[in-house]
């Protein structure tokens, strides 16, 4: 279970130091230490207010931590804003879909691109003209397969084509930890392939980080399951040891598990 | 001493005024999330509503009748206009406010002309309550204090003890929520705006006599109103009192020391320039307090918004 | 009404722009996009030909003047999400430091040609832009909007203290002609002042256009639909926000310029809460949605404010009943009410509303003369003085304290909505036939 045993050294892409959370005097996160490894893929489950969105949100530094340390690369980035910690190599996507409604689908991938392709906050560029920024662009409309929808307005694509945007804009800038908050949410059985199998394509080499509610996504995506109740992590390890803890089943997955799986 | 005492209740019935628009502004504001750029044009409408009505019946009836039609009228535009603008969106909404504190202005000169109107406090009521060291304190002003802490205490009654009450309070933090309970939310909001509008009316009865009724009176309460409750902290009613006293006495203390720079600048030592005339820093010199007194609260809020963005009794800013 | 619903339908492509662009372009310039401005310069150039009257030319210079400002105000609006109250603080600071320099240049010796005036002008708005916004662009929204109101109250009153600055109620006058020659012209001339003007507005519109098509402004578009989301991709909203507020404060303060070699005064009127007002309402009224719906607001609203002013005494409440009526039945604005045909014409189907509107235009123009009547006679009842009761309206002499006129006024009025709302199913059907299929919902 524990890193350390392993005997060869290993880059920790998260780390998550006796982390505290408390809104008032509910304490929605308690001590949790996590490490998640670069280039794994990494499932958070937990019944509904476990946590996990919150846990989430302290990750990507919408919320400031009560108490611990959340260390990136080996560095801590606790009181950094969201945009310094994106700066950083880490990038998101969310429980909700949020895009840019009114922008079309190739200027919301090609917002993902901007910053990261080093235009910042030029004003003597014009994004229309930049050979590498369209390139790109296209590359990742391919890749999701919008490249169809490319002059829509992000705000009227279907559902399910909106939640794969939103995963084209948080892989796009590059970054090598790709958090993944619920993207099957409210999907159809079919729909729930299409992007599990797009996740597995485009998160190929770096580190995932992923909340679901759907037992298969988890079973079937991820190297590792940590497994969160009441605020506490009780158990981080493979899939089918996940399967078969004791404690976990008690806790939360009961005979769900077996049918799921 | 004795002015400063003076002073100090000045500065009292200022500030208790600038709450009775806070106020229901800030209500408005916490349950609706719109802030009503139009809010001092109600306030102005009840000075203008009372003043019509003094011309034949009196004042007193006016102080009843005058913040009623103005709570009406405010029902009235949230239901059919600030609703219907809502479903465009934030920015429209606020845009919408802000046009109709301009037509409520023009419609105001269009009525009643733009010079001020003669509108006075009862005779019964004009009288020096009493006088300290020789400064007067007038009667009317001591009813202005009463009125406003009157209406204080019913609102927090009415908040904190009647059903309405805990409906609104459960409506500023799960709107949704109280609506699938079975309330009708959009009725409250559309009560709450009508009495906001009217707390405004009330303010414009009182103050009409006193401030002067004009149709420039909305723009210049209406741009003070919006700084106190920036520096009170948007949303936070204790934060508006706060602000609403501090800025009352800010202004009245201001008026009336007539401190000079230029006694200030050569007690520091430095010397006035002989061409004052031709210097640049000559404004610098012949500042005086009660000079500067009006734009205080603007620098307090620009200083507040520097220090402490969140004002001064706010929600940390998330 | 139908207007919006068929917005609603019809908006699935961008509408951010009416202006073509194609992202493939690799040349400089290409003919699709060059176009309207080719076109624009050649329509600006030859306007003072066709109207060479003085009152026209400085009717021209106003609108040109009043299109820089209200494009400068749009990149932060339209472009940013953000709504100032204060926005004429902007212009009128760099109108007033202009006033100063043709002062310098006059008195002082100071080597500057006027051309170069606006440089001067746009890099004082620019710099208190920078100075304000480092503590305004904090939040957006309502916050924004409350502070910039703020602090427009604040320089407001402060025109009345710095004397110095703002020369106090007379304001601050100059003389635009005492700089060198250039080639040959020295703008005594309001015409040598309009061409100048022209070349300035058409400098700094394409400026804007090509700003909003910079990562910076497009960012800014992003940070104005979902600045949680583009916190997520590295970008500092708030910095975001305060470049576009220094660049809006840029071209404010050009426009400031400019209205300081027009006019060659300025006073506190200039920063005033009403002159804000104002630009909201031009802007508003144009469409914020659109590059080009600055330029036409500006346009629309000198003429009505010229004609109106012209006419009646009453024309600001006038203003404001179309401001109020703009935002709760248009919030596309003109621009957006032209942008909803775009998709029947190109479905060639326009033919089909022809007749449903040429039906409702004649009750709405009467509508709307007979409110102006009702709202005149009571104006001149209650405003003239006393034994002068003949007032003419429309041509028509009559004794505006008799009931006649206005119950005239109020029938032609009431008659007129009922026919409108008669006429409304009819016009919502050629709108739903006219409206592409494929674009129903």
């Amino acid at each position: 279970m524990s890193i350390a045993e392993d005997l060869q050294p290993v880059q920790l892409a998260v780390e998550l130091e006796n982390l505290d959370k408390s809104f008032g005097l509910a304490e929605i996160i308690r001590n949790v230490n996590l490490n998640i490894e670069t280039g794994e893929r990494h499932a958070i489950i937990g019944p509904n207010g476990a946590g996990k969105s919150t846990l989430f949100n302290l990750i990507t530094g919408k919320y400031a931590a009560t108490r611990g340390l959340v260390r990136l690369n080996g560095t801590d980035i606790s009181g950094l804003k969201p945009y310094e910690i994106n700066r950083m190599g880490l990038s998101r996507s969310f429980q909700i879909t949020n895009i840019f409604p009114k922008m079309t689908v190739f200027e919301n991938i090609r917002c993902g691109l901007l910053w990261k392709m080093n235009y910042r906050y030029s004003f003597w560029h014009l994004v229309d003209r930049q050979r590498d920024l369209t390139e790109r662009t296209e590359e990742i409309l391919e890749q999701i397969n919008l490249s169809a929808r490319r002059d829509n307005l992000a705000g009227t694509l279907a559902y399910a084509e909106q939640r794969a945007l939103e995963i084209g804009i948080t892989i796009a800038g590059g970054a090598d930890i790709i958090m993944l908050d619920e993207p099957c949410a409210g999907m159809s059985t079919s729909e729930t392939e299409y992007i599990v199998g797009l996740i597995r394509q485009v998160t190929e080499g770096k580190t995932l980080v992923i909340v679901e509610h759907d037992m298969g996504v988890i079973f079937n995506l991820a190297d590792r399951i940590s497994v969160l109740v009441y605020g506490e992590i009780i158990a981080t390890d493979t899939p089918p040891n996940i399967r078969a803890n004791a404690s976990v089943q008690e806790a939360y997955l009961g005979s769900s598990l077996e049918e799921d799986g | 001493m004795s002015l400063f005492i003076v002073n100090i209740l000045d500065g009292l019935v200022t500030g208790l005024l600038l709450f009775m628009l806070c106020s229901g502004l800030t209500l408005i504001f916490s349950m609706m999330g719109v802030l009503n750029f139009a809010h001092a044009s109600f306030y102005m409408l009840g000075a203008y509503f009372a003043y019509q009505i003094s011309t034949y019946v009196g004042f007193w009836p006016g102080l009843i009748i005058a913040p009623v039609i103005v709570g009406v009228l405010g029902a009235l535009i949230e239901r059919y206009g600030l609703r219907r603008v809502h479903q465009y969106g934030h920015v429209p909404e606020l845009i919408f406010t802000f046009g109709l504190a301009l037509l409520i202005e023009e419609v105001v000169q269009f009525l009643w002309g733009k010079s001020q109107k003669a509108y006075e406090e009862p005779a019964i009521l004009d009288f020096t309550a009493f006088s300290i060291a020789g400064n007067a304190f007038p009667a009317y002003k001591v009813f202005m204090i009463f009125v406003a802490i009157g209406i204080f205490l019913v609102l927090l009654y009415i908040l904190t003890k009647t059903r309405v009450g805990m409906i609104i309070q459960a409506a500023l933090t799960y709107p949704n929520t109280v609506q699938n309970l079975g309330h009708n939310v959009p009725l409250v909001f559309m009560g709450v705006f009508g009495v906001g509008t009217a707390m405004a009316g009330v303010a414009g009865v009182i103050a009409g006599p006193v401030l002067g009724t004009f149709p420039g009176m909305a723009f210049l309460l209406g741009s003070i109103v919006f700084v106190t409750i920036v520096v009170g902290g948007l949303g936070s009613l204790w934060g508006a009192l706060l602000a609403s006293l501090l800025i009352g006495w800010l202004q009245t203390f201001a008026a009336s020391y007539n401190v000079r720079m230029e006694d200030i600048l050569v007690a520091l030592g430095m010397e006035k320039p002989v061409d004052l005339a031709s210097s640049a820093l000559r404004d610098l010199w012949t500042l005086t307090l009660p000079q500067i007194g009006p734009i205080l609260p603007y620098l307090l809020m620009v200083l507040i918004l520097i220090v402490r963005p969140q004002g001064l009794l706010g929600k940390r800013e998330t | 009404m139908t207007g919006i619903e068929a917005n609603k339908n019809t908006g699935t492509k961008r509408s951010d722009d009416l202006a073509p662009h194609k992202w493939e372009s690799r040349r400089l310039i290409n003919w699709s996009s060059a176009w309207p401005w080719v076109s624009a310069m050649v329509l600006l150039l030859a306007l003072p030909v066709v109207f060479p009257s003085g009152s026209a030319i400085t009717i021209m210079n106003q609108m040109a003047i009043t299109i820089i400002f209200a494009l400068a105000y749009n990149m932060l609006l339209g472009q940013g999400g953000m709504l100032s109250f204060g926005h004429a603080v902007y212009m009128g600071l760099g109108g007033f430091f202009c006033m100063h320099v043709l002062n310098w240049v006059e008195y002082d010796g100071l080597w500057l040609p006027l051309p170069l005036l606006p440089v001067l002008g746009g890099l004082f708005g620019l710099a208190f832009a920078f100075i304000i916004g480092s503590f305004s662009t904090r939040r957006a929204g309502t916050v924004f909007a409350m502070i910039s109101l703020g602090v427009g109250e604040l320089i407001a009153a402060c025109s009345i203290i710095i004397v110095v600055f703002f020369g106090g109620e007379e304001g601050v006058s100059g003389d635009r002609s005492m700089g060198p020659e250039v080639f040959g012209f020295d703008f005594a001339q309001q015409r040598e002042v309009y061409y100048l003007i022209v070349a300035w507005l058409l400098i700094s519109t394409l400026a804007m256009y090509l700003f909003s098509r910079t990562p910076i402004g497009r960012i800014t578009n992003a940070v104005r639909d979902n600045e949680e989301r583009a916190e997520f991709l590295g970008y500092s909203q708030r910095h975001v926000r305060w470049i576009s507020f220094c660049a809006s404060g840029f071209f404010c303060g050009v426009a400031g310029a400019l209205f300081a070699v027009n006019l060659e005064i300025l006073t506190e009127e200039n920063l005033n809460t009403t002159q804000s007002g104002i630009i909201l309402l031009v802007t508003f009224l144009g469409g914020v949605g659109f590059f080009v719906g600055p330029i036409i607001g500006a346009i629309v609203f000198t003429l009505l404010q010229t004609v109106l002013s012209l006419y009646t005494e009453i024309w600001q409440l006038y203003l404001g009943i179309l401001f109020v009526l703009t935002v709760m039945f248009f919030p596309s604005g003109l621009t957006g009410l032209i942008a909803v045909h775009i998709a029947p014409w190109k479905a060639g189907k326009l033919g089909l509303l022809a007749v449903p509107y040429a039906k409702l235009i004649i009750p709405l123009l009467a509508f709307v003369l007979s409110g102006a009547a009702i709202l005149e006679i009571l104006f001149h009842a209650r405003e003239a003085s006393v034994g002068d009761e003949a007032m003419t309206l429309y041509g028509i002499t009559f004794n505006s304290h008799s009931l006649l006129p206005m119950i005239v006024a109020v029938v032609v009025a009431a008659g007129s909505v009922v026919i409108m709302k008669r006429i409304m199913p009819s016009l919502k059907e050629a709108w739903d036939a006219a409206s592409p299929v494929s674009n129903a919902p």
